[in-house]
């Protein structure tokens, strides 16, 4: 392990934390572009978070300790998961911690406790948000690590990092198997992150939100925490989707000078992605909760198609 | 044997220690009725000898096999023990359960409960050497009897409530399908012997069999064991006899009783049958991964907690046989290191869900001993009145729930491993076919979740649904001190699984020639099960980067802003009326899942009307497979018994007259 690597780490796990935000408020600043509104500037983000770090913490009557630890073990989950996902560099001592399976896990973890937290208090809403997410969860996991298996299949490895090096090395050959595990990529995190058109991360209407429902009983530092995590989550996901099917840019062991040239890459990366995922959420609509099973299984089948495509055509 | 340190891991030691368990279950038939000293003073005991005999397993693991003859049993016909690797393996398994359940049931046993409190310790007792004794045999004749002592001990144990007549219908079917099992077991052997009439395992080790005969006892093999396991279609016994069982035995017989079974397959498969064929592998990958998502899907909808932890175990049991299967195909292709991959995630698999399945229901236990439910829908809240026994069993939620950094993950991951990397196997269409059923693998996993969240959820968070809820009293010491045990185990296994590896290695050299064992325990805390750059999972960084994350976001959040919060009614969207059956019950949480499994259901609904005053919402459902198999098999053995009942008359001429007949026969039979 080379100092190197532990600036790159250290680099990476800031940037996540500083940066979030900042693409949740381009997403919204997008959004309200292309529906003809002024919106609220790209900092809003960073003013709620000051804001609700900022007010008390009102907590129900009877919330047990797992209430009040949730939001904390949430937030440690993603930061974690920013730390392994090579989004700079592929050279991090985190990283030989967890591979793309244990990230996933991580993932889990999270969603487990949010979920469990919700119900701690006992009202409707918050039961009602738990189970619906972990309906997400459970039809979400599957697709999700079929599109990882055929990244690890095609660099024969679950690491990540050895994933990305092994994509970002082949010759600009758009491979078919990657193409189909992208789509599929991208439908399981627009459901992963509460996105339109699974859930709408801007309503409060009870009988469809799913998200908001679970920290419906949230507030002040607690809630801020979530937020925060939320963001973290959505730009862990975009990291992960640039770096296995756009690898491009991203420093290695090998060449750790291009650290530098990395964060503006991935700026832009992100700009473009964050501009693309606010086009998909403004032309489409919320589906009923019950549809979502049929747009997860779709986006099983193509991430199925992809590895099948892999093992016939790429060996 | 003479000097000391080989008496540590040896044979002698372990009989001894079935032998002082045998003592404390005979003392306990002495004082018959003296619960404080069978509670206090014989359970414990039993433990500290489970733990002795935990020590003495691993000690065990790797050291040259020892054989034993005993002169029991019939004259010519002694018993044969031997204890190698994979028996000692299975025989730490047994202790180490054995210790937290004892522990447990020291305090959990209460007057009043049907069988008497020393006849109960005799059970139990004997159930635990039984086990032991199984995974020790080394003959046929010695396997089938501890086999059965076992199966008897146990259904003793299931109807220690006996006066409830459902639970003597429990203990019925589970006997019904333990000797069903036991039939084929006895063919199996009976196949594997070729005609030798020797009934020893080294007899039958020293026979080639014909790929034809080998096949025809590994299905016997899988057949027998499988009943006992509780693979589809013959796990009706499993979510009977759990919940009638009282929680200690319902945690032995789920966390090693079941593992019995899955060491039977692997001694049947991969030590006394010479060769391997292919398809079994897929044979047991299809009915493991079946089996597996089976058990889920119905844990997922149960409103029983009992019920919902045994559908837990059949999910986990086909996991178990699905990794067997796996190895066996990696086997009968000659890909050895593979093969020690795979046992390696499926032994894992055995060890974590012994640890924590006995830890679950054991605090399914203590919640019923305090509530007096078993009725999901009746609980609710219980982590303010019973903290420790929530917080334990929080441990074995999120392991069983497969989540990282618990062992569960661990055993889960090396499956994975196992599963994705088989490209190289000779055959393109299991090439194909085999990294797709790892998909099957991660939607249980993530279902288990799912169950997990509505388990706990349910048990011990929410407002208590019921007004008698609020006076539950929690866990007494002895009970905590068995479950905490049981955490620390987990905590271990998903903590220092490179220990753990090492451990199981020389069971799978046994097997398979192979291990994963160097390969890990060259990498230091790490997890390589085959190279650094192919995968890694290192649990300890991988919580500690967790814990500085969120001890770091606590400081500062409280350093630079401040810790002020105040205590209200909760909002809820600023509805003011609401109370405890607002929430979400059992039912409603199953609710997406029996939408969308609805196939594999048979569920009889009561909706209720619009004009209902009192309106009520009843959903049942039932095992396709009782009205697919069982119903038919049990109205064609009625017909049957029927007509063989008419030759029962009741009248002694028609008796004679059968006599004469068949005297007749005879001898136009034998002067032919």
């Amino acid at each position: 392990m080379s100092v190197a690597a532990f600036v790159s780490q250290f680099l990476e796990i800031v940037f996540a934390l500083l940066l979030a935000p900042l693409l949740s408020g381009w997403v919204n600043q997008c959004r309200a572009w292309l529906q003809n509104r002024t919106g609220p500037g790209l900092l809003q983000p960073y003013r709620l978070l000051h804001k609700l770090f900022h007010k008390e913490s009102v907590l129900a009557e009877h919330a047990s300790p797992l209430f009040r630890a949730a939001p904390y073990l949430v937030f440690g989950c993603m930061v974690l998961a920013c730390a392994i996902i090579p989004t700079l560099s592929t050279d991090l001592p985190l990283a030989s911690a967890a591979d793309a399976i244990a990230l996933v896990g991580l993932f889990a973890l999270a969603r487990m406790f949010i979920s469990l937290a919700a119900m701690d208090v006992g009202t409707a809403f918050g039961s009602l948000g738990a189970r619906r997410e972990m309906l997400i969860g459970f039809l979400a996991e599957p697709a999700l690590l079929m599109v990882l298996f055929t990244a690890a299949l095609t660099s024969n490895s679950t690491s990540l990092a050895t994933i990305v090096e092994h994509i970002a090395a082949r010759e600009l050959v758009v491979s078919p198997s990657l193409a189909f595990a992208g789509v599929a990529f991208a439908m399981v995190a627009l459901a992963e992150n509460a996105r339109v058109p699974v859930d709408n991360p801007a309503t409060h209407l009870e009988l469809t939100m799913i998200h908001e429902a679970l920290i419906l009983e949230y507030s002040g530092r607690h809630l801020a925490l979530i937020e925060w995590a939320a963001s973290l989550k959505l730009f862990a996901y975009s990291c992960i989707g640039l770096a296995l099917f756009f690898p491009w840019g991203i420093a290695s062991a090998e060449a750790p000078s291009a650290l530098a040239l990395a964060v503006p890459v991935l700026v832009f990366k992100l700009a473009i992605g964050g501009a693309a995922l606010a086009l998909v959420e403004t032309l489409s609509a919320k589906m009923r909760i019950f549809r979502v099973p049929e747009f997860l299984g779709t986006a099983f089948l193509i991430a199925v198609i992809a590895m099948l495509i892999h093992i016939l055509l790429d060996t | 044997m003479t000097d000391l340190p080989n008496l540590a891991g040896s044979v002698d030691v372990v009989l001894a220690i079935v032998g002082a368990w045998l003592a404390v279950g005979a003392v306990g038939v002495v004082s018959l009725r003296k619960l404080e000293f069978v509670a206090r003073t014989l359970f414990p005991l039993g433990g500290v000898f489970g733990l002795a005999l935990f020590a003495v397993g691993v000690t065990a693991i790797g050291a040259p096999a020892q054989s034993i003859v005993l002169p029991i049993g019939l004259p010519d016909l002694p018993f044969h023990f031997r204890l190698d690797s994979l028996s000692a393996f299975f025989i730490a398994t047994i202790g180490a359960v054995a210790a937290g359940v004892s522990a447990f049931a020291a305090g959990y046993f209460r007057t009043g409960e049907g069988t008497a409190p020393g006849l109960l310790c005799l059970q139990y007792h004997l159930f635990l050497a039984s086990m032991v004794l199984v995974v020790l045999a080394d003959d046929a004749y010695a396997f089938m009897v501890m086999w059965e002592t076992m199966a008897l001990s146990s259904f003793f144990l299931v109807i220690t409530n006996h006066r409830i007549d459902e639970i003597r219908r429990a203990g019925y079917l589970y006997l019904l399908l333990a000797h069903v099992g036991a039939i084929a077991i006895l063919l199996c052997f009976g196949v594997l012997q070729a005609g030798s009439g020797d009934y020893s395992f080294a007899g039958m080790r020293a026979q080639e069999l014909s790929p034809a005969w080998s096949s025809a006892a590994f299905l016997l093999a899988l057949l027998g064991f499988g009943a006992k396991a509780g693979l589809v279609p013959m796990h009706v016994w499993l979510p009977e006899a759990h919940p009638a069982a009282p929680s200690p035995v319902s945690a032995l017989m789920s966390a090693v009783m079941l593992k019995t079974a899955v060491y039977g397959m692997l001694r049947v498969s991969f030590d006394l049958l010479s060769i391997q064929l292919w398809w079994w592998g897929v044979v047991l990958l299809a009915v493991g991964l079946f089996t597996a998502v089976y058990g889920v899907v119905f844990a997922a909808v149960q409103v029983d907690m009992k019920r919902l932890l045994a559908y837990s175990s059949i999910e986990n049991i086909g996991l178990v046989f699905a990794g067997i299967g796996l190895a066996i195909v990696f086997c009968a292709y000659r890909m050895g290191a593979m093969a020690g991959l795979a046992l390696t995630a499926m032994l894992y698999q055995v060890l974590s869900h012994a640890f924590f399945k006995s830890l679950l229901f054991l605090g399914t236990g203590s919640v019923m001993h305090a509530t007096n439910e078993r009725s999901l829908g009746r609980l609710g809240g219980l982590i303010r009145y019973m903290p420790w026994v929530a917080w334990l069993s929080l441990v074995g939620v999120l392991a069983s729930a497969g989540l990282p950094p618990l062992g569960g993950f661990v055993a889960e991951w090396l499956l994975l491993q196992s599963f994705l990397f088989t490209p190289g196997l000779p055959s393109a269409f299991l090439n194909m076919l085999i990294p797709v059923l790892a998909a099957l693998v991660v939607l249980v996993a993530a279902l288990a979740g799912y169950t997990m969240v509505k388990f706990f959820g349910v048990v011990f968070l929410g407002q208590p649904r019921e007004d008698g809820l609020s006076r539950a009293r929690d866990a007494g010491a002895w009970e905590r001190a068995g479950m905490l045990w049981l955490v620390a185990g987990c905590a271990a296994l998903g903590l220092a699984p490179t220990l753990v590896i090492g451990l199981i290695d020389p069971v799978t050299r046994e097997l398979v020639a192979e291990g994963i064992g160097p390969a890990v325990a060259s990498s230091g805390w790490l997890v390589v099960p085959v190279a650094s750059e192919r995968a890694s999972y290192g649990p300890l960084i991988f919580l500690l980067g967790i814990l500085a994350s969120v001890v770091l976001a606590f400081l500062l959040v409280r350093r630079i802003y401040h810790a002020r919060s105040r205590r209200v009614a909760p909002w809820d969207c600023g509805y003011p009326w609401q109370n405890a059956r607002m929430q979400d019950t059992a039912e409603g949480f199953g609710q997406p899942i029996r939408q969308i499994f609805e196939k594999m259901f048979r569920m009889q609904r009561h909706l209720p009307s619009p004009f209902d005053t009192k309106p009520r919402y009843r959903v049942v459902i039932t095992d396709k497979f009782w009205h697919w198999l069982y119903l038919p098999i049990a109205t064609l053995v009625n017909h049957v018994s029927r007509i063989v009942g008419m030759l029962q008359r009741g009248r002694i001429s028609v008796y004679l007259m059968y006599s004469f007949i068949t005297l007749i026969v005879l001898l136009v039979a034998v002067t032919r």
